[in-house]
């Protein structure tokens, strides 16, 4: 932490020539109204991306963004104003936008000094796109590419992207509280088309994590990538139309845990609670699943792509129990929504970018390993389907109803996986479908670092995983009725 | 901040002060050696107030700023973006994106648009109107639009709030064949969501409204009044049972068809063979009656623009004339892979509308008799290359032509080859405030999932 403090300080205060005491004449701009918290995010971000699509890449870019958040909160009133220009005398004015939220006085003290928060050390503070020349990248593209043809001679297109992201964030704020953190993030996706008999699938799949370019031959993971998305454009192709109506379902593990992100994450966000406008607002304490279900969201698993060292209003992340058991533990929370509800800050304060205003999110949320074999699950359900992959999913988290669409899928008959069936929504409703949970399997996995979770137009990278799941009942929305 | 508050005060000194960037830009790109090279400056500048149970929630002051740029050496390519628009940065940025093409592949589509296809006296589309509102009347009007929705019925018990929020924003594309265009645009609006509340639970609904000039905006009192009721009626919702049902699309979800079916026909799915639809020109795709058309020049629309992102000059053309598909939606890459000209749809399609028919929403669910009204979707249950189509949907059971209950945890699925030439009825209530304009829209059957 210390380290990525003095990183930060290098490299966003110091070009700007903004030193402690700027920051306090900042802050004693926004606490001269009657503001009970404020702070200041400063943010630099380098991005790159790679694509590779009919066997060569054809194109790349490159972007920098940088800029200064300035938030002001009284009660539950936010100010917000941002510039892209770090420097004082925007920073100032940014100051006075957001100020303006409460009447002038003064409800809060300026900080006469300092203090480092103390965060956590769960990646390397490099800047991944360095971590690779530049023609290694396109040969990795060019590598994926062509392990993806090799598969099968039905493979009529291979695209793929490789991209990082380096990031440095350094939040101020007006307990006296400074917080930074240094973020790498890389991410290799593949998207395959194979051809048959004139009919044409798609196989997806990819992965990556917070860590440098290195991941990607480790493990042999991006040509990994490349077999599996062949493997399920394959698979698609013998797929017959889905069943449609209410039914018991298989969920695989990893991946398929998107269920808790959609079902059971989005509510239990702080900000839904407060207001009273979550499904599941005012249920703590109850049984909201199955005695077998234990969900977590842990922003501290190393190199993941959910995970931070510190959250984006300088809370160190932790692994948060918010459901035990079956039973309802707690919501996760950002600073603005633990103060109005008297409750601690869960490192889940989240924001897209400078320009963005933080409110809780996601970190990695998934469900601890139960007793079954996987096995078991499947052999145990007469007529159903097992889903192994999915895209996306949404929620309403006012009704409670969720979906979230499987990408690949097979029907059960008498206890065996028989056939592929073509991708389909799943829709249920999420205070109740973890009470309809039967199994839970052994074999816990997280997902391949794929995920970014979209809310109020904010895009933030998530993670997600569980074990195999058995669900008494689902509905599956394909055709066949 | 200030330099850019400058920039945008007065129009003409701004749209010259973007035009010298560009073109310093692009004499930076000559300069690092390019044999051709495009950038793209805006900038912009808002404010979002939103109101929630009668007390202001956030005040929202937005200016932003980017510079994207494309370099071309040859046949090889790469794009670099950055928003510090200072002399180093600008040259950082042509650097990074030079550095880039070392490694990129020859590709003889690459390169800017033809010479010939570029707009030359670009039409003004009237879709700049400032608004200089303050925090104080946004506050007021959404206030006034909360209040309208919470006045409703007593079962609106909770809401989300109102927002008014206001943006400014001016952009500027040049390039080396001698192009260099701006578009000012303004973008204004008013929305609210609220919260019903009954013994069996809570339903959200929202609506809004959205204008280049805000005195096109609807009233913040009908805004509310409008959600109010939208929240009000979903209230009791039921899943019926698994079954194969006509199925209308309300307006603003209608338009969400024929965005799969731009998805399709869009150049970039075409020469990746991405798509249900590749060699479908001249070929029947919808019921013999219908008629898609992109009117990019619809003064004040939202989806209107001179010019689309590579300069080329926009027209009024059709995509599907009864019923056959007429062209494709290209830009000059994809143009140049399938051996055809660009259609002036590089960023999309501007202002698309499906031809209204005689009926209204109410007229059309009584030809329908029996069936389902979709009002909102959720998921991303479309398949593109296969058509395969499953979404999550809520809305209301129709017989006898009217309303009988909300539904809700349902799928409505088919395959889009098949639901566009199912469509029988497109709606007059046209939603005119997206890119894609359509009415309510019948299509023959789909399956619906439930219980």
């Amino acid at each position: 932490m210390t380290a990525s403090l003095q990183k930060a300080r290098e490299s966003l205060l110091e070009p700007a020539g903004i030193s402690d005491s700027e920051l306090e004449r900042l802050m004693g701009r926004l606490l001269s109204h009657q503001i009970d918290y404020a702070d200041l995010y400063f943010q630099y971000r380098r991005h790159e991306s790679w694509v590779l699509e009919e066997g060569k890449v054809k194109t790349g870019s490159h972007s920098i963004e940088q800029g200064v958040g300035v938030r002001a909160v009284s009660q539950e009133k936010t100010g917000f104003a941002y510039s892209d220009e770090i420097g004082l005398p925007p920073l100032l004015d940014a100051a006075s936008a957001a100020r303006a939220i409460a009447q002038q006085g003064q409800n809060a003290k300026v900080p006469v000094a300092w203090q480092g928060a103390q965060g956590l050390d769960l990646y390397a503070p490099a800047d991944p796109l360095a971590s690779l020349p530049d023609a290694s990248k396109v040969k990795l593209l060019e590598d994926v590419e062509a392990e993806a043809r090799r598969q099968d001679p039905r493979v009529k297109q291979v695209m793929a992207n490789l991209a990082a992201v380096h990031e440095v964030i350094m939040v101020v704020r007006s307990d006296g509280v400074l917080a930074a953190d240094v973020r790498p993030l890389v991410r290799l996706n593949v998207v395959v088309i194979v051809e048959h008999n004139g009919r044409r699938e798609q196989g997806v799949a990819g992965g990556g994590g917070r860590c440098s370019y290195q991941y990607f031959y480790d493990k042999d993971a991006a040509l990994g990538y490349a077999r599996e998305a062949v493997r399920q454009a394959l698979v698609n192709l013998e797929a017959t139309d889905a069943p449609a109506g209410t039914m018991p379902v298989v969920l695989g593990p990893g991946w398929p845990g998107i269920l808790l992100h959609e079902a059971i994450g989005h509510g239990l966000e702080g900000d839904f609670n407060r207001k009273g406008t979550s499904a599941f607002a005012g249920r703590i304490g109850e049984q909201v699943a199955s005695r077998q279900c234990t969900v977590v969201d842990d922003g501290t698993l190393r190199d993941r792509r959910g995970s931070l060292n510190v959250d984006d209003e300088g809370t160190p992340t932790q692994n948060t129990v918010l459901i035990e058991n079956g039973v309802l533990k707690q919501y996760m929370q950002d600073t603005l929504n633990a103060r109005l509800t008297g409750l601690a800050p869960t490192g889940n304060g989240r924001r897209e970018s400078y320009a963005h205003v933080p409110m809780p999110r996601m970190t990695n949320t998934y469900m601890l390993a139960g007793d079954y074999d996987p096995q078991e699950i499947i052999a145990s359900v007469d007529k159903g389907i097992y889903a192994a992959n999915f895209g996306g999913g949404q929620v309403d988290i006012t009704s409670g109803k969720f979906v979230f669409s499987a990408s690949e899928a097979y029907l059960i008959e008498k206890g065996k996986i028989t056939r592929p069936i073509k991708g389909a929504t799943l829709i249920g409703n999420g205070p109740d479908v973890l009470t309809r949970v039967s199994k839970v399997g052994n074999d816990l996995q997280l997902d391949p670092g794929v995920g970014t979770c979209g809310k109020e137009g904010q895009s933030v990278p998530v993670g997600v995983g569980q074990p195999t799941l058995g669900i008494d009942g689902l509905t599956v929305g394909g055709t066949q009725n | 901040m200030s330099a850019q508050t400058d920039l945008l005060r007065d129009s003409v000194a701004s749209k010259q002060a973007l035009a010298t960037l560009v073109e310093k830009v692009l004499d930076e790109a000559r300069s690092q050696g390019v044999s051709a090279a495009e950038a793209d400056v805006s900038v912009g500048q808002g404010l979002s107030v939103t109101v929630r149970l009668g007390e202001v929630e956030t005040v929202e002051h937005n200016r932003d700023k980017n510079l994207g740029l494309t370099v071309f050496f040859g046949h090889k390519s790469a794009s670099a973006s950055t928003s510090d628009f200072s002399a180093a940065a600008i040259r950082d940025t042509v650097r990074a994106a030079c550095s880039i093409a070392k490694y990129t592949a020859e590709d003889e589509c690459a390169g800017l648009a033809d010479l010939k296809q570029l707009a030359k006296d670009p039409p003004d589309l009237d879709l700049h109107h400032p608004w200089n509102l303050s925090a104080e009347v946004a506050t007021a009007m959404a206030r006034e639009c909360e209040d309208a929705a919470r006045g409703v019925d007593r079962r609106i018990k909770n809401s989300e709030g109102a927002t008014v929020s206001s943006y400014d924003g001016l952009e500027v594309y040049g390039n080396t064949n001698g192009f260099l265009g701006a578009i000012p645009a303004s973008r204004q609006s008013l929305s609210c969501s609220v919260i019903a509340q009954d013994d069996a639970g809570m339903q959200r609904d929202y609506w809004y409204s959205v204008a280049r000039d805000a005195s096109d905006l609807q009233t913040p009192e009908q805004v509310g009044t409008i959600a109010g009721h939208r929240a009000l009626r979903r209230l009791g919702a039921r899943q019926p049972g698994t079954r194969e049902t006509p199925v209308v699309y309300e307006a603003p979800v209608a338009s969400t068809l024929l965005s799969h079916f731009v998805g399709a026909v869009r150049g970039s799915s075409l020469y990746r063979q991405a798509s249900f639809l590749l060699d479908h020109v001249g070929k029947q795709v919808f019921s013999d009656w219908v008629r898609i058309v992109e009117q990019p020049h619809l003064p004040k629309a939202m989806g209107s623009t001179p010019f689309d992102n590579e300069g080329v000059a926009t027209r009024e053309h059709d995509l599907v004339t009864g019923g056959t598909l007429k062209r494709y939606v290209l830009d000059s890459y994809s143009a140049r892979k399938l051996g055809l000209q660009t259609t002036g749809n590089a960023g999309g399609v501007h202002n698309l509308t499906i031809e209204p028919g005689e009926r209204d929403l109410p007229a059309l669910l009584k030809y329908m008799e029996t069936g389902l009204l979709i009002t909102e979707l959720i998921g991303f249950g479309v398949n593109i290359v296969t058509g395969d189509y499953s979404r999550g949907a809520t809305g209301f059971w129709i017989e006898k032509g009217e309303i009988q209950y909300p539904v809700e945890e349902i799928t409505v699925a088919g395959n889009l080859k098949s639901i566009f030439t199912d469509i029988q009825a497109v709606g007059n209530d046209v939603d005119t405030r997206g890119n894609i304009r359509s009415g309510s829209i019948l299509v023959a059957s789909m399956t619906v999932a439930g219980n």
